[in-house]
């Protein structure tokens, strides 16, 4: 890594009771970097992304996002800082439109404060309505325009895959947690998806990507880490990670678990 | 004739009422999804607050503040919206039937301490000689009940309009987005706690206001206006009129009071009059099953948005 971290997992340990998800796990993401981080189910990648993002609070650990400890903000801090993450399974709002969904995820909105409907109307719909252009615009990359006024529920399984990217988006992340995009997008779909990811990265986006799909995996990133029982167990280029012993070992012990 | 008007009047003048009370619940479950049960509690702190401040002197009673009725109204709309905010607060982490439980219990706290802090609340006796608007006008009860009805509606009005921006405003958004998933709007920066907090706080203060404008329409409050029955009556008036619509809060409100009159009507002409007191919960039996009949017809009420599975 040439570039310093955008951002780093320190030691991170996560214990529910009795089970210990996240062991001692570190992690540095380079800025620009497109990371793999792949390993047998009940890894712990999972568990390793909600710590990042926040959502779960490590038993011990650090996080750091560009070079700032953020382990003791809250969830809701982190994509005003720069730091977004799609769902495993899709999150999406249902009843409400694609719009409205990528609307919510813009930082910063005046109209989000009670009284600015009253006191600033005009600056509200200002921003609502350059909002809804970028809206627009990035539902059309994700070849999700057509459905733009339709509520989210109406999604394919694949295009909500789309929608959690096309969501976070909206909020001009610095580096993004995909946690795995390709679970159930038919073939021709992942070809978009994995061309969009490319693209978004191409301008600066960082992404660190939990995934199953081998081939998307050795086709988008630079990097990979493999986790195994909530630990690191390595790192390298795809071509060096599956050659590993240690991995086909991982791997073929956590089949057989 | 005459009686009719003014008894429409009053109809009306009730029902709306009602109404400014489902628009309070309609922002809290309409559209955020907080399961709130202790309507009843929330309507009557606004109710007392504006009472015990803007009465006259009475023995016994702390009071004698003598506010004008619209300083009233705005301290109780204060005090409510603070103490829902409190409830919500302290509900942070409870959901959906614990939250229900969380909430009735408050509502039964409120109606003990009115019934019992004696010095402050006149306890059973309640609160008499609120002032009330207009009181110039009570020579003429016609133009006095159209008087009251008008001030009424106008505050109906300005409940509707302004919970009807905010539902379309940004903020609007967040609660309906937190209500469909409230981990998927915290991963988008939203802070589900100040939330909450606000949208018990602002639902809250509708309710507080409703009170403290019904108290000042009536004149005189006590303790047994504000029993679960209320609570009940306003939950049917938001199903039937459809949950998430302004618009339905209103209707709603209107249509279940007129049914909750009419089944009072038909329970007095028909019952005999050593069972009337019982006949009096035929009326709730009237509007349990009115909601009946429009779950099963036309469950998302007569202007709620309609909701399901499907492409459309
Ligand atoms: N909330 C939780 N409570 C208890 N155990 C959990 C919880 N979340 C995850 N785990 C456990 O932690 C381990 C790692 O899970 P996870 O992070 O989902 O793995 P992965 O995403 O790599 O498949 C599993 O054994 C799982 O059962
Ligand atoms: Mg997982």
């Amino acid at each position: 890594m040439t570039t310093p971290p955008i951002l780093e997992a320190q030691a991170l340990t996560k214990r529910f009771g009795g089970v210990t998800a996240v062991n001692g796990m570190s992690l540095a993401v380079g800025q620009g970097e497109i990371l793999g981080l792949i390993g047998p189910n009940g890894a712990g990648k999972t568990t390793m992304f909600d710590l990042l993002a926040g959502s779960v609070t490590p038993t011990s650990g650090r996080i750091l996002l560009a070079g700032r400890e953020v382990t003791a903000d809250p969830a809701h801090r982190r994509l005003s800082r720069g730091l977004g993450r799609t769902f495993q399974i899709p999150r999406p709002f249902p009843e409400l439109s694609l719009v409205d969904n990528l609307l919510l995820a813009r930082q910063g909105q005046t109209g989000e404060h009670i009284w600015a409907s009253f006191l600033s109307p005009r600056r509200i719909a200002a921003e609502e309505r350059a909002a809804a252009e970028k809206a627009r615009e990035i539902l059309s990359m994700m070849l999700l325009d057509k459905l733009a006024d339709q509520p989210a529920r109406v999604l394919s399984g694949g295009q909500r895959k789309l929608l959690e990217l096309a969501r976070v988006m909206m909020a001009d992340p610095q580096v993004i947690l995909l946690d795995e995009p390709a679970a159930g997008v038919n073939p021709s779909l992942l070809e978009v998806l994995i061309d969009r990811i490319r693209a978004i990265n191409a301008t600066g986006v960082t992404f660190l990507l939990i995934e199953h799909n081998i081939d998307m995996v050795t086709r988008l990133c630079h990097r990979i880490v493999v986790m195994a029982s909530g630990a690191h167990l390595c790192e390298g280029t795809a071509e060096q990670v599956s050659r590993d012993p240690r991995v086909i070992e991982a791997y073929l012990g956590g089949a057989a678990a | 004739m005459i009686d009719l008007i003014g008894y429409g009047a009053f109809f009306l003048s009730t029902a709306l009422i009602f109404a400014i009370i489902t628009l309070g619940l309609n922002l809290q479950w309409g559209l955020t999804g907080l399961f709130n049960v202790g309507i009843a509690g929330f309507v009557a702190i606004g109710a007392y607050t504006s009472a015990i401040l803007t009465t006259p002197d009475t023995p016994d009673r702390i009071g004698g503040f003598g506010w004008p009725i619209l300083a009233g109204w705005a301290a109780a709309m204060a005090l409510t919206a603070a103490a829902a905010g409190f409830t919500g607060f302290a509900t942070l982490r409870l959901k959906s039937d614990y939250l229900a439980i969380t909430t009735f219990g408050v509502a039964v706290v409120v109606q003990l301490a009115a019934l019992n802090a004696v010095g402050l609340t006149g306890g059973p006796f309640g609160v008499a000689f609120i002032p009330r608007p207009f009181a110039g006008l009570q020579s003429d009860p016609l133009a006095f009940n159209l008087v009251n009805l008008g001030i009424i509606a106008a505050v109906t009005l300005a409940c509707y309009l302004a919970l009807e921006r905010l539902s379309r405003s940004p903020w609007g958004r967040v609660l309906r987005a937190l209500r469909e998933d409230e981990r998927a709007a915290i991963s988008l920066g939203k802070s589900a706690r100040s939330y909450r907090i606000q949208a018990f706080a602002v639902g809250g203060a509708v309710m507080g206001l409703a009170g403290a404008v019904q108290a000042h329409f009536i004149g005189f409050i006590a303790p047994d206006n504000y029993i679960p029955t209320l609570t009940f009556q306003v939950w049917a008036m938001l199903m039937v009129g459809g949950s998430g619509s302004n618009r339905g809060a209103v209707m709603g409100a209107v249509v279940v009071w007129a049914v909750w009159i009419g089944a009072g009507w038909l329970t007095s002409a028909l019952v005999p009059v050593d069972w009337q007191a019982r006949a009096a919960s035929l009326q709730i039996v009237a509007i349990g099953v009115m909601l009946c009949l429009i779950l099963l017809g036309r469950p998302q009420g007569f202007f709620g948005p309609r909701r399901g599975r499907g492409m459309e």
